[in-house]
């Protein structure tokens, strides 16, 4: 393990922001903190930089613990939320300035530098000013700077946190392939799972100072640890039932009963929670004669986004439900219209615990 | 219909660019016409060209000295108030911590007083007659007082950066504040120590703050008059103290102008070379609020080092600061009521007697009359002319407006005795003869006053959303009506501030007031120059006495300003 967080803790002015956080960080990992705003991500991340000293509990790095190194003293790098670039100092001295700290000799500080430059594909921008920037092209000046030392940890805080949204998709895209072919291990905060699921190899989800849930991306999207973190993720589907039987596993649901997979570590009885996700639907027909669960409801909505349309229904029970289906060459259900789904049983999984009523805000 | 209204707009047109006539007529009589006055008598004494007194400025080695005594000793003085001012700076914007706005309001205060009660304070501070003199003598069992500080250029400095200081922790300390500490965490990130963070980071991103603070230090310094004249004595003379004594005592009026006209393209050659700098090293930086940079001290039953560490910083940048700046006013306030070591109002009675019933002296209560009238005679005519300039200024932009701006600061580069001199040579005869006018002190009041009152009025009018007008003429408001409903009551807290501002300056002005003031209808800080320059420990003590009551005037009317004005982020 090349980075340990052991038990950290932090609390400022009697609030607790951070408790109890352990995880861990393989070499050449990308690890994904995620969470909504204020649930201490940022705080980590900068316990880790040395940037804050946390309360109680330890930070190993390479074996050894970073309690007595200072800051400039761990070789690690840190890409800010909105870059905290060097306003007096152009694009080249920016990305320089880690190089100039390790007193290299300058022809190696300035070869270094045109190599980051051409990385984040800004060569010939070395004399800029860093306030004419766009907010894309300032981005990836933050992030040369920050990998030009070729540091043994890159942090990166929200970094795409103050792009518009197109701009967004596509510099993601870059980031994953740039910190892929430099081969760093980082650790990478955000809010936004769409994120998360394309940059990391592992997702650390926090909700108010705590590690909910750690694994990889496919995994935590399929089986949320709990409806919190279900609804954080965008899935909305959470249907309250109770087991009814383990051999053939059941839950019985508002929807009617449901049938799982398989059930493990249940008892009859027990209220859980059943999560149907968005692209668990298909329309009746297409390929009905399977196993699947059937559903029927009336069209509230459906918007049409592209390769795929969303509708929401009502159940009769009065619960409503979203689902992503395909689009075809047909036309598209109408409000108000009748409809018969079936559900396939791969996406429909079981939460343990019981909904309630908080939802995670981002 | 239509042609009476437009006839009337019209009319209202004409009117409205009248009044605004009014701040410049105001500048071109009791301003510029007085510096063409001393201009041409600098340059014709005698009604023909004659450059002899510049001959003499640029020949006599004695004014090549005055002019090298006068820079150095405002480098001196900058440099010193620059270490001084710098930690206390560091400390206000990058912590908080109970108590500190109380703290800042106090490195504050010494700015606000008139040069008079400096001068009297660092008299009773370190005088012969002084609290630390005393207090040694009885400690160390002496005879005569150990420490002879009394008309030498160390006091005068420790003056000057006790005037000063609070320029450097509020322009430094207020940029600090508001700069992004994630810059600076950046720099140790990537390696950079702090000392290293602090040389190649956080001090050339604030420099343009600390270059602009400087200068303004280095100005007051080199336009120093009131603390030169009272703590330098006979020896030391900075070319401000030396246009007063040849234009009064010596009454070599061209050589006094010639001075002034010297004085002036210095002080006006350095805000060029400011406004330069200030140009060209302006970067955008996105600047934060301060409860984003700051951090709360870490309680400490915590016990860790850090809260130590954190709470020692704290102490050390602020506490020679605070000493420094207090010390001097305490000992005012004790030994104004102190005689022989015991308890006295003494001198504050006597203030209101006239001991020898004589016919030509003026009792010293009457200079507190006189001050009091005259401050209200300039804040009346100052927040005329202030209110009808910020308008003027907060409307629409456009390129007469952007020559205005500077034109209304003008009077600020100006020095006072400049401009007390001026009123000599140009107002005491016709076409302009205001000698024995009641009016002719509050008028240099108020050109003193007027850029400190625009300044606090402009930030009020331009935060003015043109909507609200617009949103009370349409809910059936009139004109008349919107100005009584919207306009006074949102600019009324800062044409407060300007009040206070205008009543405080004409209160504590010395230079100006010193030329022209007559002999028999003095104001305060006159007065205290008398008391404080004559002999006998009743005179001293009476100085003293006034000095305090001056100094109380000025800190209340400075915690009405702290109190009520509409703040800016990097407004002074």
């Amino acid at each position: 393990m090349l980075l340990e967080v052991n038990s950290v803790s932090k609390s400022f002015s009697g609030t607790p922001v951070l408790s109890d956080i352990s995880f861990h960080a393989e070499e050449g990992e990308i690890v994904c903190l995620l969470g909504p705003s204020g649930c201490g991500k940022t705080t980590l991340l900068r316990i880790i930089a040395g940037l804050e000293t946390a309360d109680s509990g330890q930070v190993r790095f390479g074996g050894r613990s970073l309690d007595e190194v200072p800051v400039h003293r761990r070789d690690f790098g840190l890409m800010f939320q909105d870059y905290a670039l060097f306003p007096h100092r152009d694009v080249a001295a920016n990305v320089a300035f880690g190089l100039r700290m390790q007193a290299l000799p300058r022809e190696d500080v300035e070869a270094r530098t045109s190599e980051m430059l051409a990385l984040v594909g800004l060569s010939g921008y070395g004399h800029r000013r860093v306030y004419a920037l766009s907010g894309g092209e300032q981005q990836r000046v933050a992030l040369a700077r920050s990998l030009a030392p070729d540091p043994r940890l890159l942090m990166l805080d929200e970094p795409l946190g103050s792009l518009d949204r197109a701009l967004r998709e596509e510099l993601m895209n870059e980031l994953r392939a740039i910190l892929n072919r430099v081969g760093v291990t980082a650790i990478y905060v955000t809010h936004d799972q769409q994120e998360a699921f394309a940059v990391a190899d592992r997702v650390i989800i926090m909700d108010r100072g705590r590690i909910v849930q750690q694994g990889t991306p496919q995994a935590v999207y399929c089986q949320p640890a709990s409806p919190w973190v279900a609804r954080f993720l965008g899935l909305t589907n959470l249907i309250p039932g109770r087991v009814i039987s383990l051999e053939p596993p059941q839950v019985d649901t508002s929807l009617g009963p449901i049938a799982l997979r398989e059930l493990e570590r249940i008892a009859v009885g027990q209220g859980v929670t059943v999560l149907i996700r968005p692209e668990a639907a298909l329309l009746d027909g297409e390929g009905s004669a399977q196993q699947g669960v059937a559903l029927e409801g009336t069209v509230r909505e459906c918007s049409f986004r592209g390769g795929h349309y969303r509708l929401l229904i009502r159940h009769e029970s009065g619960m409503d439900l979203a689902f992503e289906l395909t689009s075809g060459a047909g036309s598209l259900p109408q409000r108000g219209d009748p409809i018969a789904l079936a559900l396939r049983p791969e996406a429909i999984s079981l939460l343990e615990e019981e909904v309630h009523e908080r939802s995670p805000t981002c | 219909m239509r042609g009476a209204g437009r006839g009337r707009a019209r009319w209202q047109q004409r009117v409205a660019g009248l009044i605004y006539l009014l701040p410049l007529l105001f500048l071109v009589l009791f301003f510029f016409y007085p510096l063409v006055e001393i201009l041409t008598l600098s340059l014709a004494p005698e009604g023909k060209l004659d450059l002899a007194p510049f001959r003499r400025l640029l020949t006599d080695p004695y004014f090549a000295r005055l002019l090298g005594f006068t820079t150095g000793q405002a480098l001196l003085s900058t440099i010193l108030t620059l270490l001084a001012g710098m930690p206390a700076a560091y400390v206000f914007a990058r912590y908080d911590f109970r108590g500190k706005s109380l703290l800042r309001a106090l490195t504050t205060i010494p700015f606000v007083m008139p040069t008079m009660v400096v001068a009297a304070a660092f008299t009773a501070l370190l005088g012969p007659q002084g609290h630390l003199n005393r207090w040694l003598m009885a400690v160390l069992g002496l005879d005569a007082p150990p420490i002879h500080l009394q008309h030498t250029l160390a006091l005068v400095l420790l003056a000057h950066v006790f005037y000063n200081a609070a320029i450097i922790v509020r322009l430094v300390g207020g940029f600090w504040t508001h700069l992004d500490p994630r810059i600076e965490e950046a720099a140790r990130v990537l390696g950079a120590s702090r000392w290293r963070t602090f040389r190649e980071v956080t001090l050339p991103i604030l420099s343009p703050a600390i270059v602009a603070a400087s200068l303004l230090v280095f100005l007051f310094c080199f336009t120093s008059f009131g603390v030169i004249l009272v703590l330098g004595g006979p020896q030391l003379a900075t070319i401000e103290v030396e246009i007063y004594y040849q234009a009064v005592p010596l009454f070599n009026l061209p050589l006094a102008a010639a001075l002034s006209i010297m004085q002036m393209i210095f002080t006006f050659a350095v805000m060029a070379v400011y406004t330069r700098i200030q140009a060209r090293t302006a970067m955008p930086l996105n600047l934060r609020p301060a409860e984003a940079t700051q951090r709360r001290l870490p309680p400490l039953r915590d016990g860790s080092r850090q809260a130590w560490q954190a709470r020692m910083v704290v102490w050390a940048s602020l506490g020679g600061l605070l000493i420094l700046l207090l010390a001097p006013l305490l000992a005012l306030i004790a030994r104004s009521f102190s005689l022989e070591g015991s308890f006295t109002l003494r001198y504050y009675e006597a203030l209101f007697t006239n001991p020898f019933q004589s016919y030509f002296y003026v009792p010293p209560a009457e200079a507190i009359r006189n001050s009091m009238l005259i401050a209200g005679a300039t804040v009346a005519l100052s927040l005329t002319v202030g209110l009808i300039s910020a308008y003027l200024l907060s409307g629409p932009t456009s390129p007469l407006k952007a020559l205005l701006d500077p034109l209304f600061m003008l009077p600020l580069g100006t020095s006072a005795v400049t401009l007390g001199f001026g009123y000599i040579v140009a107002l005491d005869q016709p076409p302009l003869n205001l000698r024995t006018s009641p009016l002719l002190l509050p008028l240099a009041h108020t050109l003193v006053a007027f850029p400190f009152v625009v300044r606090s009025l402009l930030p009020a009018l331009r935060g003015m959303n043109p909507h609200w007008r617009e949103a009370a003429g349409v809910l059936g408001a009139s004109p008349a009506r919107v100005v009584r409903e919207i306009d006074l009551p949102i600019v009324a807290r800062a044409l407060l501030v300007g009040a206070v501002f205008a009543f405080t300056v004409s209160v504590g002005e010395f230079g100006a007031t010193l030329l022209i003031a007559r002999p028999n209808f003095p104001t305060m800080p006159v007065v205290i120059y008398r008391l404080l320059g004559a002999q006998g420990a009743l005179n001293q003590g009476q100085g003293l006495a006034m000095s305090t009551l001056l100094m109380i005037v000025c800190a209340v009317g400075f915690i009405l300003i702290e109190r009520f004005r509409v703040g800016e982020i990097g407004e002074f």
